[in-house]
């Protein structure tokens, strides 16, 4: 099969991007820890509120400036509704929810991820900046959808 | 050869039954698409709170309606309208009673499939979206429906199958038509693709929305929607592809580049289209990190038959404007026919193609996707990859297509009227685009009806630039009444005569390696690649499976 020389160079530089752009992603997916997220923790959907620690939602302080936020996504609304935690604060999300697929956002941070009925996600995030943040539900879960939010207070 | 020379001569490209058969499949393609263009202004427009909708209609029931009809409708029947047309046109400008009649069969199915999960759409009992996940659920109806258009699309595809193998036996010893090969590998991709979301509906949805069985296992229901959500998306870029590569050189007065090369590249397309939908899941728990890691790699293959591609389309306007006397670095730009509509508006979906690549790199890296999965990012994406690219291209296409088929003329007024049409889409499609990339980088959900999150200070500065996308939206619906006009005109009223349905050929013989036709051979490794990336994460989803979903209805 012939190729244009311009075409064999063409493909060789971009095979060569690709070839690095995949690498760069699998050391900082496995090398710097930074994997989407992946938790592998299953719960029953109709026990959600029966579960702990998912019957109590909230916060709760794990270490000098760390909290465990457990949290449930439902049509339409998080629980806990309010969440306050100082400047600095590190805190884990685990999220599940008891009906039908929500989203997890908070817009400004890297934190995103699905919430499944049957499963538990999780997330990390180290609040350095001050301010209310906005968490939203970003996946389609019913007529009152895009009321379902809640936030975060930082200060 | 011989067919194609003898077949240009002729005075129809496409014979009387072939083109009626085409055309029906173009038709209904062009109402979903009006009805679809309808449902999506009004989406814009709610989003961008300049109206409010009436109490009896919602905003996520006009939603899944323009998300089935653009996204399953009118991709689906134009690209087999196109399909057929060209299969026919490229093997002696008729089609044999068995590929009509398997053509007719899925046309009939197809149809009925599409009335019924429409008529559930408009009484409010669908509103699931496009992507239907359970446990959102819908009307077994709605599910019967897509599963017949699902299946009616398979019974088309046996047509070019048929007409494929008939082809073979006649011209024994000899490669293909381009056209038909490019058809061949774009229907195995796509029966392959929708195998997995039939069993979904099939086994998963429709008994457990009848109730038969009481919950259902929501992760592999995402994970065989979205083995076939992909390839999806390729399923609408092979067609232009095709259009691309086969159709666009002849229009500008040029050849085909490279016989081997083009195949190549839609070898490779259907080999990594598939084995690639973890991507979709990225940000999903119960998927593990390094199944995610192996989708995301084989995903980004498909940068090599891209590059490609567009290397092959510059090569044939560079030749071709040269030949035409364009000298300098760039000269030959200024030779090609920048007023023909046939080439202007594949040529602006091309444009579009270009960011519509470079974002759909960025939503397929894993880090990236966490700043914008289910951001109204991903709408802006899909919109100028699809809705630009995309569907540009069919624009251009039915252009010369409508009137080959109906043996009228593409006049000069229609020409131009097309360029405007083209302009106005391309306009409205940037606009709409850009603020959507904008607002999804600040956070801005996609599949959202109007909020401001209790006048959150972030959710207000999204409104700005949701006013532009409404606009846009505007723009784009002028643009698509605008086409629906120019092809009822030239389906009806445009002079009778002869239209040429445009076939580039290479310009000297090319050898062309037989394995590229080789069928057993690529399906399977294709089957080998489905199996290394699938086999052993749904073995696990099936074995080791949360406690099921009984049905919710939210709406």
């Amino acid at each position: 099969m012939h190729l244009h020389r311009y075409e064999k160079i063409w493909l060789i530089l971009g095979a060569g991007g690709l070839a690095l752009f995949i690498l760069l992603l699998c050391i900082n997916a496995f090398a710097m820890g930074m994997a989407p997220p992946s938790n592998m923790t299953m719960i029953d959907p109709a026990k959600v509120t029966e579960t702990p620690p998912f019957d109590n939602p909230g916060l709760t302080k794990v270490g000098d400036q760390e909290y465990d936020a457990y949290m449930t996504a439902f049509a339409f609304g998080f629980a806990p509704n309010k969440m306050e935690v100082p400047l600095g604060a590190k805190v884990n999300f685990h999220v599940t929810s008891p009906d039908v697929i929500h989203g997890f956002q908070i817009p400004g941070t890297n934190v995103n991820f699905m919430v499944l009925p049957g499963h538990i996600s999780s997330a990390t995030y180290t609040f350095d900046q001050p301010g209310e943040y906005l968490i939203l539900c970003n996946e389609y879960c019913g007529a009152g959808h895009q009321v379902m939010a809640t936030t975060i207070i930082v200060k | 050869m011989n067919i194609l020379q003898k077949d240009q001569t002729q005075a129809a490209a496409v014979d009387r039954p072939a083109s009626r058969l085409s055309l029906a499949y173009i038709w209904v393609a062009y109402i979903a698409f009006g009805v679809a263009a309808i449902a999506g202004m009004l989406q814009g427009m709610v989003r961008g709170g300049i109206v409010e909708l009436p109490s009896w209609m919602n905003y996520y029931q006009i939603l899944t309606a323009h998300g089935v009809l653009m996204a399953l409708i009118f991709t689906t029947f134009f690209i087999i309208g196109f399909l057929y047309s060209g299969v026919a046109k490229t093997t002696g400008g008729t089609l044999h009673s068995s590929a009509l009649g398997w053509g007719w069969a899925g046309w009939i199915l197809m149809v009925v499939g599409t009335l019924m999960a429409g008529i559930m759409i408009i009484l409010n009992e669908a509103s699931v979206l496009y992507t239907f996940y359970a446990p959102l659920k819908a009307s077994p109806i709605f599910y019967i429906g897509t599963a017949l258009v699902v299946v009616g699309s398979w019974l088309a595809g046996f047509g070019i199958f048929s007409r494929y193998r008939k082809w073979r036996r006649l011209n024994k010893g000899k490669n293909s038509p381009l056209f038909l090969f490019m058809s061949v590998t774009t229907y195995i991709m796509w029966i392959v693709a929708t195998i997995p979301v039939a069993i979904e509906v099939l086994f998963q949805l429709i008994p457990w929305s009848l109730g038969w069985s009481p919950t259902i296992n929501i992760m592999l229901s995402r994970t065989l929607f979205w083995f076939f959500g992909h390839p999806l998306v390729y399923f609408w870029l092979l067609p232009a592809y095709i259009a691309w590569y086969v159709c666009v050189p002849r229009v500008i007065g040029g050849h085909v580049f490279s016989d081997s090369l083009s195949r190549l590249a839609f070898i490779c397309l259907l080999l990594f289209s598939i084995p690639v939908g973890f991507h979709h899941q990225l940000m999903e728990p119960g998927i593990s990190e390094g199944w995610k890691m192996i989708h995301v790699i084989l995903t980004l293959i498909v940068v090599i038959p891209s590059l490609m591609t567009a290397f092959s389309m510059f090569a044939i306007f560079e030749t071709t404007g040269r030949k035409k006397g364009g000298v300098g670095l760039f000269g030959w730009f200024k030779k090609l026919p920048w007023t023909d509509v046939r080439f202007f508006a594949p040529f602006m979906g091309m444009l579009f193609f270009i960011p519509g690549g470079a974002g759909g790199i960025i939503n397929a890296s894993n880090q990236l996707n966490a700043v914008v999965h289910n951001t109204i990012w991903v709408t802006g994406h899909f919109h100028i990859t699809v809705g630009g690219a995309v569907a540009l291209t069919f624009f251009g296409v039915s252009f010369w297509l409508i009137p080959v088929l109906t043996g009228r003329t593409l006049t000069p007024t229609a020409n131009r009227m097309g360029m405007v049409q083209t302009v106005f889409w391309s306009v409205g499609m940037f606009l709409m685009s850009a603020a959507m990339h904008t607002m999804g980088l600040q956070g801005a959900p996609r599949r959202t009806d109007y909020t401001t999150y209790m006048d959150h200070p972030l959710a207000l500065g999204w409104m700005d630039y949701q006013r532009v996308m409404a606009f846009g939206g505007g723009l784009l619906f002028v643009a698509a009444v605008l086409l629906i006009l120019i092809l009822f005109y030239l389906t009806f009223m445009a002079p009778k005569g002869h239209t040429e349905y445009p076939i580039a050929e290479t310009e000297e013989v090319q050898h062309v390696p037989r394995i590229l036709e080789r069928w057993t051979v690529w399906v399977g490794v294709l089957v080998v690649l489905i199996v290394l990336a699938y086999g052993y994460p749904i073995m696990e989803q099936i074995q080791h499976q949360a406690p099921g979903s009984p049905p919710f209805r939210t709406w």
